[in-house]
């Protein structure tokens, strides 16, 4: 059939059912990240609410039951509609491209897996609007706040759930069968760009978790509408069940939303410091360590719930271990600037302030994890603040990196560095005037999840509200430096940064609709 | 390297409605269900809901029926390279792991309950305060008769599970027989196969229809089974936590080996019109992995609900 193969060379279709039917890995991949933009905006101005509540003591502008309506949908917004989709975003685009192949394997599926994420916002973002109002149990939905005590649209919270889940299986099983059978002649696994090692980890978290998720939420549903007491002591059953089967599926998922993040930093780094990377095998060992560990930890989000004592060692000390990899990672990413020729721009800023603020946040994490010092710092500000911490500057600051280095492939234009750097600068101050005082809210005993507060703590919480508030603000730059550079710019050459290694340089920039419809030269695939 | 010529044939589709509006009938079945849940709950009149998840269905399930003949389409025109099918092999693979693991969500749950939730409701082990101050008379057993709070969640009357190790007890228990002709059937789609490589269409056919008759048997020995446990055995979605853990895993399984016998009687019709060839019969194939995956699901079933 030679029209199939012609089909290759075609442009893009024209007008808006070029977005809606497409096929294209790298339409796909714009849809996935300006639908996660969008779902950080709303999600943003979740949290301004949140933040503006809280602004001073007492109880000023939204009504408690809203105020938890906020923190729960601000959380599910952030990590389901911000956060995940951005990866697969970046996966879709960058994947194919880094390791020399024509498109994702199933390219239909590919879509599907994108469009079903509107409609399932959609419908959860509806339940504000719905009587009794949104979900208001945390993003964490414990049982029985999310069964016997939950409003009426959890049951959309449910069915939207189910269809995340279907789409990050689906997005998953795409990226694992892309990057095992479609990569180019000579490029082998142990030669694969660490951002492809890392999402193939993470693919395979997400379709080991993603089931559990749907499997927990249907025991809800079950609960709430057909009678069964899986979380209800008096038929036998048992709340801390929700959360043992939850958090089989939430720690994994805190992984599935930092290795990728590793992945960008371990491509950054060495092309700023103009360096390979410091031993990428040991990375690939590491990020297949932490998911190993991932599995293993889940429990310790719950050491006060009243675990067997075997039970709260063991989660303690395997949650630590995982510092190991971890720091074997950090060591190489320090070790990598080290004696590097660097320069510093708005991507390598946003790396280098991964590096050191998500192992603040890993540190807190460290904390966290000695069951004695949880049993205080559980549930209180200490624990937003370790979460958010490697996060938004973890997670979130990977995203902006990596929109930022990968941002001339995408247009052919240069972005503007100095909004590129205004915007890293304010954010970065943002982030941590924004959650540094939360440590301290929480060591003093601030609890999370509440509209209205001691008096003691009122002068870190307006702190922490103006950081809030500049660091929402600030995303806005982010927005206008995309669109500008989407408008044009400097042309961008095909490698557009001096130190850039990788099949995704070779190509020209903006990367042309269909790349590597051919392998390309074997000799092009270097070691990393 | 062969890949190389594979690369430049891989075929990409150039655009697609399909998934747009499969996304469509998805979100328009998942909300017209939950509103009909709603609807119940709040005793309201479920008609318009019902409208709603029906049309969603319908539109889903015909966007499917398309885009399956779609794919079949081009793979008899000769568009998949064998790149391309290792894609589809790979799919398939992983979307059964993703299968296992929403067992092993009720699979672990039923542990969790058997093992801690309900040996510390009876006053067992580290934990065992939960059951001394909740419900001190409740006496931990398994399967729970018994409920912690019968006012609550009606307690069974008996339980389903083995509990008599004699022929005589066997040779009545549906679940045992259920257990022999899943297996059996696993059997027969395996000959099916082996006569498909082996070009016998007249064999293929037979054993397809021998194991989708199988399937439908099995089909229809659960709902009685279900039948016997509501009408004689008091045992309910809501009496309690053996009623919810034994519903939940043989339902799920149950909605599995239907939609596995859906696609087995699909591949007998593909069959019955000529697809299929010895060297190139993924859909077959695929169709026989997930009623494989389905028997072993039930393997487990066998042994954690019913024999232990």
């Amino acid at each position: 059939m030679s029209a199939a193969h012609d089909d290759h060379h075609h442009g893009p279709a024209k007008g808006i059912t070029r977005w809606l039917f497409t096929t294209n890995h790298k339409d796909i991949g714009s849809l996935y990240l300006w639908f996660s933009f969008a779902m950080f905006l709303l999600g943003g101005t979740f949290a301004m609410v949140i933040r503006a509540e809280l602004f001073q003591p007492g109880l000023q502008l939204v009504e408690p039951n809203f105020f938890n309506q906020m923190t729960t949908m601000h959380g599910l917004i952030m990590v389901f509609g911000a956060v995940m989709p951005a990866f697969v975003g970046l996966a879709n685009w960058m994947i194919p491209m880094m390791i020399g192949a024509p498109d994702m394997a199933l390219p239909r599926m590919n879509n599907w897996s994108f469009w079903i994420l509107p409609f399932a916002f959609a419908m959860l973002s509806s339940t504000l609007l719905m009587d009794g109002g949104a979900p208001n149990f945390g993003w964490t939905f414990y049982a029985p706040l999310s069964t016997t005590y939950a409003p009426a649209s959890v049951t959309f919270f449910i069915f939207a759930v189910h269809i995340m889940g279907a789409s990050s299986i689906m997005g998953s099983i795409n990226i694992i069968a892309t990057i095992l059978n479609m990569r180019a002649p000579g490029m082998t696994l142990m030669k694969m760009p660490l951002f492809v090692w890392t999402w193939l980890i993470t693919a395979y978290l997400l379709i080991a978790v993603m089931p559990v998720l749907a499997g927990v939420v249907t025991m809800m549903l079950f609960d709430i509408h057909f009678g069964t007491s899986f979380f209800n002591a008096a038929g036998g059953g048992d709340p801390v069940l929700f959360q043992h089967v939850f958090w089989f599926f939430g720690h994994p998922e805190v992984y599935i939303m930092i290795l990728p993040a590793f992945g960008v930093v371990s491509a950054i780094i060495p092309t700023f410091a103009r360096k390979r990377l410091f031993g990428y095998d040991s990375m690939v060992y590491a990020t297949a360590s932490i998911a190993f560990l991932s599995f293993i930890v889940w429990a310790h989000h719950m050491f006060t719930v009243g675990m067997p004592i075997a039970g709260e060692l063991f989660f303690m000390y395997a949650t630590m271990l995982i510092a190991v990899p971890t720091g074997v990672k950090v060591f190489n990413w320090v070790a990598t600037m080290f004696r590097g020729s660097m320069t510093f721009e708005t991507p390598m800023l946003f790396a280098i302030a991964f590096v050191v603020l998500f192992t603040m946040g890993g540190f807190t994490g460290l904390m966290l994890a000695i069951t004695p010092a949880d049993f205080q710092y559980h549930d209180t500000y200490f624990v937003v603040a370790h979460f958010h911490y490697v996060l938004v500057p973890g997670a979130v600051f990977s995203i902006m990196a990596a929109t930022y280095y990968w941002l001339p492939k995408w247009t052919g234009y240069m972005y503007d560095e100095r909004l590129g750097k205004l915007h890293f600068w304010l954010s970065f101050v943002g982030v941590n005037v924004l959650f540094f005082p939360q440590h301290f809210l929480g060591l003093a005993g601030m609890p999370r999840r509440i509209p209205d507060y001691a008096l003691q703590f009122a002068d870190f919480n307006w702190i922490s509200s103006i950081g809030g508030f500049l660091f929402g603000a600030s995303q806005l730059i982010l927005l206008v430096v995309v669109i500008k550079c989407v408008k044009g710019g400097k042309k961008a050459t095909a490698q557009v940064w001096e130190g850039a290694q990788g099949l995704e340089w070779t190509v020209e920039s903006p990367a042309p609709y269909h790349t590597f419809t051919t392998p390309p030269d074997p000799k092009l695939i270097h070691a990393q | 390297m062969a890949s190389v010529g594979s690369h430049e044939t891989y075929y990409v589709p150039e655009q697609t409605r399909l998934p747009f509006f499969a996304s469509i009938g998805l979100v328009f079945t998942v909300y017209g269900l939950g509103s009909v849940l709603n609807d119940i709950k709040a005793a309201e009149s479920t008609s318009t809901s019902t409208w709603i998840a029906l049309f969603g269905f319908g539109l889903l399930s015909f966007i499917l029926y398309q885009w399956f003949s779609t794919v079949i389409r081009e793979n008899h025109a000769g568009m998949n390279s064998d790149q391309l099918k290792r894609s589809y092999v790979w799919g398939m693979s992983w979307f059964i792991f993703s299968e296992v693991m929403f067992f092993a969500a009720f699979f672990g749950a039923l542990y969790y309950v058997r093992n801690f939730a309900v040996p510390w409701l009876g006053g067992e082990g580290d934990k065992a305060i939960t059951g001394q101050m909740l419900w001190p008379e409740f006496v931990a057993t398994w399967p729970v008769i018994e409920n912690p709070n019968s006012a609550v969640f009606t307690n069974p009357e008996e339980a389903l599970n083995v509990h008599e190790w004699s022929i005589a007890f066997f040779a009545k228990f549906l679940p045992f027989w259920n257990t022999l002709i899943l297996i059996t059937s696993s059997v027969t789609v395996h000959f099916a196969h082996t006569a498909l490589k082996a070009e016998n269409r007249k064999r293929l056919i037979q054993w397809l229809a021998v194991t989708v008759a199988l399937g439908v048997v099995f089909l229809f020995l659960q709902v009685e089974e279900y039948i016997e446990a509501y009408e004689h055995y008091g045992l309910t979605l809501d009496s309690g936590i053996y009623g919810s853990t034994f519903f939940l895993l043989t339902g799920f399984h149950g909605f599995h080996v239907t939609l596995g016998t859906f696609i087995l009687a699909v591949m007998l019709a593909r069959a019955i019109k000529g697809h299929f060839k010895p060297n190139d019969h993924f859909g077959f194939e695929a169709a026989s992995w997930y009623w494989h995956f389905v028997d072993v699901v039930w393997v487990g079933l066998f042994i954690f609900v019913y024999l232990l």
